[in-house]
């Protein structure tokens, strides 16, 4: 790690100043994902920008959506009463992230710029175009059974490793952000990108922006939800891939669903397809079949990760089956 | 008479210390300017070092040196070696590079932070060669090492003409030991030939003896200090070429160093259980009785020694099979020497050979349990003897009935609970019971207090407790007024502390110590009590902490004796070995394991629900610390079966998963209800308590019962380990 400089400003201008203006600074909030990438000289920042006394901790109802602080911590949000019983699904997937310690420190803002856990990423003595542009794709050679099925690219096929993600995706939320040049909206689907020749890039913010907060509108999502996850040991350990589903049923039939995945892509992935498929459909096996064939279809494995498709297949069918049973 | 203690669930002497954080591990010590090292390795596989370049590290603050081939002080040792000779890495001795991660130099600051920092700015040039990092590609350079020769009882190869026959590969990935305590040490030259040293090792007696064949200094100037380790699972049997360089660092710089290795580090620093194929191959009549057995097996090695274990030993005695042949080669690899990891060899090869049992049993539509028992070796057709005690079908009843065994139904994949697939496993699991040498040092304080001394180690078992125990029960003292000091190389010697041999090597010592110490105390009484005087030696009775006459009129109490006498205290010092018992019996320990597992059907996730566990480990000598030792080993072997596995990228020769977040150890949730059984039958002839060792048998064999379970659950046999979702998913049944 190198030496740098620290700063904890009071007020989101000076914090959002004193990025801008210095091209290596970072905010740091819970220091879970940066002091890793410091230490293993993935990044080198001479100065970090703490925002934790910044006011954005709150979570409360403004005009039936739910406005998430951007330094809410991922088991304050997961306990939180109006999460549980408003948006569970959410509540779910923290739940499913990381150790208790880590989401006791880990923020909201935090697990949305987290980075990659591709390991030649983590690496410094090793290629990597999203760490090191144009140096190569360690994983695409390598080893890549953790890696992506969906959206990947010739330069890079690393996923984002978000649980939470996952389920912010599928409830359409709402990223509230604050830069040097003022306050914008971005869809959580359009918040994290595809790596196309710039893997480097993992998200639409701008140098400078600072996540202020997230807001998920209204739904009725509150009962026929489950998030699935797939990983190697029971707990602390990341998807081989997850499921967020959220079912609309009224009468027998599936008003509205949603379909998002992890561990799967550079990105949280939703499946408006397969959602599609589904809607005013009953909730049966067979349409569950269905539709988790067609939010398969375009999967491309790797050496691997050949196992993925098919764990995916039957992930979205189990995890449909078990929101439509509860 | 007082209770006996052995036995007893009594706590651990130093459980207050370790829990109030007043143990102190060897990193916790802080000599008077002390310095702080980080290591700077090699990203290269082979080749050798072209040039090191410290000047920007050496301006940088607080840095007091960088060591390296070019600068480092001469080791003796190192002129003798022959060339070629496999007598491991000699640290900056010279450029060349045997495997990625090996240290290239060693950075000194006055922070650790700051040797850290330094460490990335020393730049290294390799010439890089080519490399060989993959077992399966690199088998035509498998060769024979001479201590293990192809063994053959009966005719090789018969398992071919059996009615039922089995054959498959089995394999074992790379598994790292990971204990939460890092490796590393404290050196400290006080003078050019006098040495402290704070290390972290399952043996202080063999780190001075390492040290002083090393840097030929007298015995006597090696001190070494190891009271507290966290952990060592067979990583700190030996000295490491990172202790090595440290020991140089603070040679040169003539300042207290200290050195503790980061977590990826531990990868490639340290040893590990390396990767194994195996082929088993087994043959029965139709009734299951056993003709032939032959396990061959294939494991990976450094280029700089030759490390084998015990991968074949089980299959040459486990049953009574009259024929049996088992081969055993090794693969150099540009990788790091392997060691010994808890239940070492005979986990690996038991993996293979339980397994095989649970086909063979399939194919002879058989319960595993009585082909097991059907085949049961009443004496070891190895060595043809007697064993010294075999309560294995005791182990077996007992386990049986505990997880429920007659709930299995031996038809694959026919038992559901809550969409989960259910599947019952067991296995067996056996290692050598051991009894080395050691020396205790016994005294008596004229409070009447004992104390107790040998250069053992405790790495985390309750060593002290269970001495304590030993010593309460031959001399009647409270245990509240015995204590047992350890890890202090100036204590008598203890051999390491490994092969699962302290209780019954260091318990002995110390039995016979106290023995020694009362007679020590009866010649006093006779010689200086008027109510002894006549009494003959060997009639005197020693009950509760007193010596008695023959009959029990007069007695004396240890301490009064020594007060009466005004002597401040009478210390004897007993070695201790085993005898020519050890020639007329073979010893063993004995495990059974049955596991209860769930499988999902749709995403292959195994999950295991119910854990029992029975061990033939002779008298228990205490309850509570030996269900831990066995609770400990089982959570081993949850990894082995489920998770763990260190994954290198070939092209590199380099770990991508040297670390905790993906090198996945077993945590709680992954660990169901874990029941513990005792034999706790006493060995007639092993050592004076009749206790066999346990630490090993806790996880041999234990993957098996999972991997056995898992086919009863799905009906598909995974026979590469972890037993990972996919690789359940992707085994057709
Ligand atoms: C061992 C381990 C296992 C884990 N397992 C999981 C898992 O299973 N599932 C999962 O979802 N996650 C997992 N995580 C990741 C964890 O969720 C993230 O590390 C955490 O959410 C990051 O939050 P933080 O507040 O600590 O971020 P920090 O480390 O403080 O920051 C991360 C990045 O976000 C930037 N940042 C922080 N706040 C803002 C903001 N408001 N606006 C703009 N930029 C900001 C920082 O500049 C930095 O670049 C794991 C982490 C570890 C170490
Ligand atoms: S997958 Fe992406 S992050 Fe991983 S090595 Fe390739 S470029 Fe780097």
């Amino acid at each position: 790690m190198n030496q740098f400089s620290y700063v904890r400003p009071a007020n989101l201008k000076a914090a959002i100043d004193a990025v801008a203006k210095d091209k290596s600074a970072r905010f740091i909030a819970g220091g879970t994902n940066l002091l890793d990438l410091m230490k293993s000289g993935v990044v080198t920042s001479e100065k970090l920008v703490d925002i934790n006394r910044l006011p954005l901790k709150d979570i409360q109802l403004s005009e039936g959506a739910l406005h998430i602080g951007a330094l809410v911590l991922n088991s304050d949000l997961a306990a939180h009463d109006l999460v549980k019983t408003q948006h569970p699904l959410l509540s779910q997937a923290l739940l499913a992230g990381a150790s208790q310690q880590l989401r006791n420190m880990a923020t909201v803002g935090g697990n949305m710029m987290q980075r990659t856990r591709c390991t030649y990423f983590y690496d410094t003595t090793m290629p990597c175009n999203k760490r090191a542009p144009n140096s190569g794709c360690g994983a695409i050679g390598g080893i890549n059974r953790m890696h992506a099925i969906f959206g990947a690219s010739d330069s890079c096929i690393a996923v984002h490793p978000s649980d939470m993600c996952v389920a912010l995706a599928a409830l359409d939320a709402m990223v509230l952000v604050t830069g040097p040049k003022g306050s914008r909206r971005i869809p959580f689907t359009d918040f994290h990108r595809l790596p196309g020749n710039t893997p480097q890039l993992d998200n639409n913010l701008g140098k400078g922006e600072l996540i202020t907060a997230v807001e998920i509108p209204s739904n009725h999502f509150t009962k026929n939800i489950y998030y699935l996850k797939v990983r190697d040991r029971a707990s602390y350990a990341f998807a081989l891939v997850s499921v967020a589903v959220a079912l609309d049923i009224r009468d027998g039939v599936i008003h509205e669903a949603r379909l998002a995945m992890g561990g799967v892509a550079h990105k949280p992935w939703r499946l408006p397809e397969a959602e599609k498929a589904l809607a005013g459909k009953a909730p049966t096996a067979e349409n569950f079949r269905i539709a988790a064939g067609i939010a398969t279809q375009s999967a491309k494995a790797y050496k691997h990760n050949m196992f993925k498709p098919a764990l995916a297949l039957n992930s979205i069918q189990t995890a449909l089956q078990k929101a439509a049973s509860v | 008479m007082k209770k006996q203690q052995t036995g007893q669930s009594m706590d651990r002497v130093d459980g207050r210390l370790k829990v109030t954080g007043g143990a102190r591990y060897f990193a916790d010590h802080q000599p008077d300017g002390l310095l702080y090292a980080a290591l700077v390795c090699s990203p290269v596989s082979s080749g050798t070092i072209k040039s090191v370049n410290a000047t920007l590290a050496l301006r940088a603050p607080g840095v007091v040196d960088v060591v390296s081939h070019l600068n480092a002080p001469r080791v003796p040792a190192y002129q003798e070696s022959k060339p070629g000779a496999k007598d491991g890495l000699k640290i900056f001795k010279d450029d060349r590079i045997y495997s990625n991660g090996q240290p290239v130099a060693i950075v000194v600051a006055n922070t650790l932070e700051r040797a850290v920092y330094a460490a990335s700015l020393v730049e290294v040039q390799y010439n890089q060669e080519t490399h060989y990092t993959d077992m399966n590609a690199s088998m035509d350079k498998a060769f024979q090492n001479s201590r293990m020769k192809d063994y053959v009882r009966g005719e090789a190869g018969a398992w071919e003409k059996a009615a039922v026959t089995h054959t498959a590969q089995y394999t074992i990935p790379l598994e790292v030991h990971n204990p939460m305590e890092l490796a590393g040490i404290i050196a400290h030259w006080t003078t050019p030939d006098t040495l402290t040293l704070y290390a972290k090792t399952q043996g202080v007696k063999s780190v001075q003896e390492t040290i002083q064949d090393l840097f030929k200094i007298p015995e006597q100037n090696i001190t070494v200090h190891s009271q507290f380790v966290g952990g060592g699972f067979g990583m700190a049997l030996r000295i490491w070429p990172l202790e090595v360089a440290t020991i140089l660092a603070a040679k040169k710089i003539r300042k207290p160093v200290k050195l503790v290795i980061t977590r990826d580090q531990m990868f490639t620093l340290v040893g590990y259980r390396p990767n194994a194929t195996q082929q088993l191959s087994i043959g029965a009549t139709a009734e299951g009785k056993l003709t032939g057995i032959t396990h061959e097996a294939v494991a990976i090695t450094s280029p700089y020694e030759d490390f084998t274990e015990g991968i074949v030993a089980m299959s040459k005695f486990m049953y009574a099979c009259p024929n049996v042949n088992t081969k055993y080669q090794l693969v150099p690899l540009n990788m790091s020497t392997p060691v010994w990891m808890r239940g070492p060899g005979e986990a690996t090869g038991s993996f293979a050979l339980e397994s095989a049992i649970d086909e063979l049993a399939h194919k002879l539509k058989m319960d595993p349990l009585q082909l097991r028992v059907i085949n049961h070796a009443d004496v070891d057709p190895e060595k043809n003897l007697p064993f010294s005690s075999k309560y294995l079908k005791e182990a077996y009843e007992i386990g049986a009935e505990k997880i429920g065994w007659t709930n299995r139904n031996p038809v694959p994949r026919s038992r559901e609970e809550d969409g989960m697939l259910v599947g019952y496993g067991m296995s067996s699991g056996t290692f050598g019971a051991y009894r080395g040498k050691a020396t205790v040092s016994a005294t008596l304080k004229a409070d009447g207090s004992l104390v107790l001394q040998s250069a053992a180690s405790d790495i985390g078992p309750g060593t002290a407790t269970a001495m304590v125990q030993i010593a309460a029960d031959v001399t009647g003292i409270a245990p509240e007024k015995i204590k047992f000091m350890l890890g202090e190389s100036s204590y008598p010697f203890a051999p390491e502390q490994g092969g699962s041999s302290t209780v019954s090597t260091v318990g002995s010592a110390v039995s016979d110590a106290c023995k020694a110490l009362q007679q020590q105390l009866a010649t006093i009484a006779i010689s200086n009590i008027p109510a002894f005087k006549t009494a003959a030696p060997e009639t005197i009775i020693y009950e509760d902490g007193q010596l008695l006459t023959a009959n029990r009129q007069e007695k004396i109490s240890y301490e009064a004796l020594l007060q009466q006498q005004q002597l401040p205290e009478v210390k004897v010092m007993t070695t201790s070995q085993g005898g020519p018992e050890r020639k007329k019996y073979s010893m063993y320990s004995f495990s059974v394991h049955f596991a209860k597992v769930h499988v999902h059907p749709a995403t292959g996730v195994v999950r295991i629900k119910h854990i029992v566990s029975v061990a033939d480990a002779g008298t228990i000598v205490n309850a509570k610390t030996a269900r831990s030792q066995m609770i400990g080993g089982v959570v081993g072997g949850i990894g082995m079966a489920l998770t763990e596995e260190a994954i290198l990228d070939h092209r590199f020769g380099r770990f991508v998963n040297n670390n905790f977040a993906d090198y996945h150890v077993a945590v709680n949730a992954d660990t169901p209800p874990t029941d513990v059984y005792f034999i706790n039958k006493k060995d007639p002839y092993i050592n004076p308590m009749g206790s066999k060792g346990m630490g090993e048998i806790a996880l041999i064999g234990f993957a098996a019962a999972v991997a056995n379970a898992v086919f009863n659950a799905t009906g598909k046999r995974v026979r590469d380990l972890p037993i990972t979702p996919d690789k359940v998913l992707e085994t057709t049944a």
